[in-house]
């Protein structure tokens, strides 16, 4: 009751309109709009800027993780083919697959698309690289006319392109003679890059392969569908089916292994069959040190780990040099807080000069002091704290990656950890030692804590920055100081295989991510402050 | 690869007579680009173009060359250059196994060489001129490179022994100090196994199975602890004057750099030493006008003179059969080029060839492998 007596009364007060007689809610709604559409329009070439040169080309990098449309775009026969095969029998595929593969690699050589398919598989298969280059070079010179000359023999209207537009015409053309149609696709394709313009390839007649696809389809057909293409008008069957097992088969099979046995290789085929979906988890699988076999996922076998270690040494190693760059930042960073400011600008300085110095010329300089025969060394052999033979390595070795990463991120520790401690006033100190608490006390108790923000803001900083670094632990880090991008970086410039470099990157990006919640969790991130 | 037999080809030193300079040949070239983006290494090996090839094209011609140091990462950066659609460079100057790899992917362009590059002064065609380095369609030859090991001679522990062969490197009781070698399988791997007692051309046969691959890595742990590994080719050059380590692999050029140049105390081993091309590769996708550009510039940058000009600067020997006789002296140094190229058959008694095709299979799969073992 009371509640309808409420709505009533919210009806019946008159609504506050403003001066131009609109009701007061619209019109600030309008205002308000506007102001958000203004600072939306100011903020949007910075976030127009961001998601075009920032999150797309990372989106597109990562999304290369599980993509894998090059096997089926360069040989969709043969996948088509290849789905009807089952590869746990232990027998290489039928003619009809070979016979799609030859079909589909005449167009794929022809636009040099074969041997980029191969060294895509040779990532999961070593030597198909080389299987493809050898076999697009002779693919020219495949016998292909059996079935051609055979078909014309029963039929010599097949001798004319009109045969073939007449069988597109089949009502069920795409469902009873899909290798056909495949092959058709790849003919003009063909035809089209051969004359190096689109060519209406409905006119031609097309090249044996087609011939030979037609077979293999016409092989699959039941006795019902043989009776409604011989009662076809066209009359192009009529007499074909009484024929079928007279047509040789071109035997595509033993022209591929002639060209090289790896075609009769079951692991080839496997490894093809398993790469041929549109998106794959292998790249992932090999992220962490597995592989899927023909019994399910293994881990590969001990002397090819490598990832997981990779990752818990990149880790671990930024841990250390967080700690280190927090031990040896912490007081600098309080001697710039407490000298006088002509004083600790100068201190300022002497942290941000190396700060601008070229990484590499760092990193060299690290090597030259490091090494056995380097400064540092020779200068503990002079005053005898070492002898000759028993000089230190301290660099190429993890040792050497700690050393020169905590010099290069030394000062995203020290700023946040300044700016933090500039703000914290005297006086609580004063206040804590005047009420009797010892120096150490006051500082643990007092001045500590309150540089926990700074102290989180530059550990978030140097950690993130170091999990991803690749020069300097590629030049210092010799064998077991490298990190997981350096692998990341191999990848990408040198052996191409973007996929697993973007598989890599996504596991470290979700690691950090993870870390940082765990750290928020932990530690609250509205307690950074980078000053 | 029947390398060998080009190989052998070029150390037969037969004089030409009259050496006409292709410049008085060079035909204007028309509807050209009148710049020229190349990539390359950077370093005195870019200096030794820059001064053997693009100078004197500049002066012929007045194109603008813009030089570019990427030949590292130059497959990576086609092949992004190539999916954002739009090829900023003109020529590139690659490995041969890396032209390989790009003309598979399409990436560059391929060569007919007789039609599009010079022939011999004395009229043989480019393709027998070069023999059999060339290694892919896309590929233009220009220097053979071999990486060998220098060493110091300095050495107090070895007493008076001198390395003599390769195995050297994993005789650490005779020749006892620390090694670089690169940190990648290639190389390291054949080396391993002729000093375990295959022969040499059963090398990859037997690192084909993984017995062979394991037998490998077992040599190579005899002497992993001593080891330094590097990943640019400066590094050994360096390691070996700071006497960091006693021996050392890296590419002739840069040991004759530090022997001849610099004066250190280090000499070089010429002994299975890898032999390996450097060339061109002109990228697919070039407009019409960049492309006659870059063929325009090919043609007179690789003809006979100009190859052998280039060894004026630098120890690789050129890659056409008649270069060889014109390799003269160095330009400041004033010594005898000959004695110093891969290619002089003193120094190639005992080389091994590099089975490029065998490693653009196994790459990936050994390079996984040997990383592994790295980090155990």
């Amino acid at each position: 009751m009371s509640a309808s007596i409420q709505a009533t009364t919210d009806l019946s007060t008159p609504k506050p309109l403003t001066v131009d007689g609109r009701p007061l809610k619209k019109s600030l709604a309008r205002a308000l709009r506007r102001d958000k559409l203004r600072a939306f329009l100011l903020i949007f070439p910075l976030l127009a800027f961001i998601v075009l040169s920032f999150v797309m080309p990372i989106g597109d990098m990562l999304f290369r993780s599980v993509e894998n449309s090059i096997v089926e775009k360069t040989l969709p026969g043969t996948v088509k083919a290849l789905s009807r095969w089952d590869s746990t029998i232990g027998d290489i595929p039928d003619e009809a697959v070979f016979t799609a593969l030859a079909d589909d690699l005449m167009l794929a050589q022809e636009i040099k698309r074969h041997t980029r398919l191969g060294s895509r598989l040779n990532y999961d298969q070593p030597g198909i690289s080389s299987l493809f280059r050898k076999t697009g070079r002779r693919l020219k010179k495949f016998e292909n006319t059996a079935a051609q000359d055979a078909l014309v023999q029963i039929n010599a209207a097949w001798d004319s392109p009109a045969a073939w537009i007449s069988l597109q015409e089949i009502p069920s053309f795409d469902t009873h003679f899909p290798a056909t149609a495949q092959s058709l696709q790849n003919w003009s394709g063909w035809v089209a890059s051969e004359e190096g313009e689109e060519v209406d390839a409905t006119t031609l007649q097309p090249h044996g392969f087609t011939y030979a696809s037609l077979l293999q389809d016409l092989k699959t057909l039941d006795a019902s569908t043989w009776e409604t293409l011989e009662a076809d008008a066209s009359g192009l069957f009529t007499g074909v089916n009484d024929q079928l097992q007279n047509i040789p088969e071109e035997n595509f099979t033993s022209q591929f292994a002639d060209i090289d046995d790896g075609w009769l290789d079951l692991d080839n085929w496997r490894a093809m069959k398993r790469l041929s979906p549109r998106y794959i988890d292998s790249y992932f699988l090999a992220s962490i040190d597995s592989e899927r076999t023909e019994s399910g996922v293994e881990r590969k076998s001990e002397n090819e780990r490598i990832y997981a270690t990779l990752f818990v040494r990149t880790i671990l190693i930024s841990l250390v040099i967080t700690m280190s760059c927090i031990l040896l930042g912490y007081p600098v960073a309080f001697l710039l807080a407490n000298l006088p400011v002509r004083a600790s600008n100068l201190v300022l300085i002497l942290v941000l000069l190396p700060f601008w110095t070229s990484l590499l010329v760092r990193t060299s300089a690290w090597k030259v002091l490091l090494q056995q025969q380097g400064v540092i060394n020779d200068l503990l052999v002079w005053i005898g704290l070492i002898d000759n033979a028993g000089r230190l390595v301290m660099i190429n070795n993890m040792t050497g990656t700690i050393i020169a990463m905590t010099h290069i991120l030394l000062p995203f520790m020290i700023l946040p950890l300044f700016s933090v401690m500039k703000t914290i006033s005297p006086t609580y100190m004063r206040a804590a030692k005047s009420m009797g608490a010892s120096d150490s006390l006051a500082f643990w108790r007092i001045y500590f804590p309150n540089t926990i923000p700074g102290i989180g803001a530059g550990s978030i900083l140097v950690f993130i920055l170091s999990i991803g670094y690749y020069i300097t632990p590629a030049l210092v880090g010799g064998t077991k100081g490298v990190f997981i991008s350096n692998r990341i970086a191999y990848h990408i410039s040198s052996s191409l295989n973007w996929g697993l470099a973007a598989a890599l990157g996504s596991i470290l990006l979700v690691l950090v991510l993870a870390l940082y919640w765990t750290y928020d969790r932990i530690v609250g991130i509205d307690k950074v402050n980078l000053g | 690869m029947k390398f060998t037999a080009g190989l052998t080809g070029l150390f037969a030193l037969t004089a030409i007579a009259n050496v006409a300079t292709a410049a008085d040949e060079l035909p204007a070239c028309e509807d050209c680009a009148d710049e020229l983006t190349i990539v390359s290494w950077g370093g005195a090996y870019s200096n030794s173009q820059n001064e053997a090839y693009h100078k004197p094209y500049t002066e012929l011609t007045g194109v603008s060359v813009i030089n570019d140091e990427s030949s590292a990462e130059a497959v990576a950066k086609l092949r992004a250059m190539e999916e954002a659609g739009n090829v900023t460079w003109d020529v590139v100057d690659v490995v041969a196994s890396d032209a390989i790899r790009l003309c598979d992917e399409g990436l560059a362009m391929e060569i007919n060489h007789d039609e599009q590059l010079a022939a011999a002064p004395d009229g043989t065609p480019a393709s027998e001129d070069f023999g059999d380095l060339l290694v892919s369609d896309c590929f233009i030859p220009q220097i053979v490179y071999s990486t060998t090991f220098g060493y110091r001679t300095d050495v107090e522990a070895w007493a008076d022994n001198t390395p003599t062969d390769v195995c050297a490197v994993f005789d650490t009781e005779t020749f006892p100090g620390k090694r670089a070698l690169e940190k990648r399988p290639i190389n390291n791997m054949e080396w391993a196994l002729i000093c375990d007692d295959v022969a040499k051309g059963d090398v990859y046969d037997v690192l084909s199975t993984d017995e062979g691959v394991q037998q490998a890595l077992d040599k190579l742990a005899t002497i992993k602890d001593e080891v330094i590994w590097w990943s640019a080719g400066a590094e050994t050059p360096q390691l070996l004057a700071d006497s960091e380590v006693v021996m050392g692999s890296t590419y002739n050029g840069r040991l004759f750099a530090v022997i001849e140049e610099q004066d250190q105390p280090v000499a070089m081993l010429w002994d299975a030493q890898v032999f390996d091309l450097d060339g061109w590769i002109i990228p697919a996708g070039l407009s019409d006008e960049r492309k006659a550009r870059a063929l325009h510039y090919m043609k007179f940058a690789t003809d006979t003179q100009r190859l052998a000009d280039q060894a004026k600067y630098i120890s690789y020997g050129p890659a056409r059969l008649s270069s060889a006789p014109l390799v003269g002296q160095h330009a400041d140094l004033g010594i005898d080029m000959a004695p110093h190229m891969p290619t002089d058959p003193k120094n190639a008694e005992n080389t091994f060839l590099y089975n490029y095709e065998w490693w653009a299979d196994n790459r990936d799969d050994l390079d996984g492998k040997f990383q592994a073992w790295l980090a155990q």
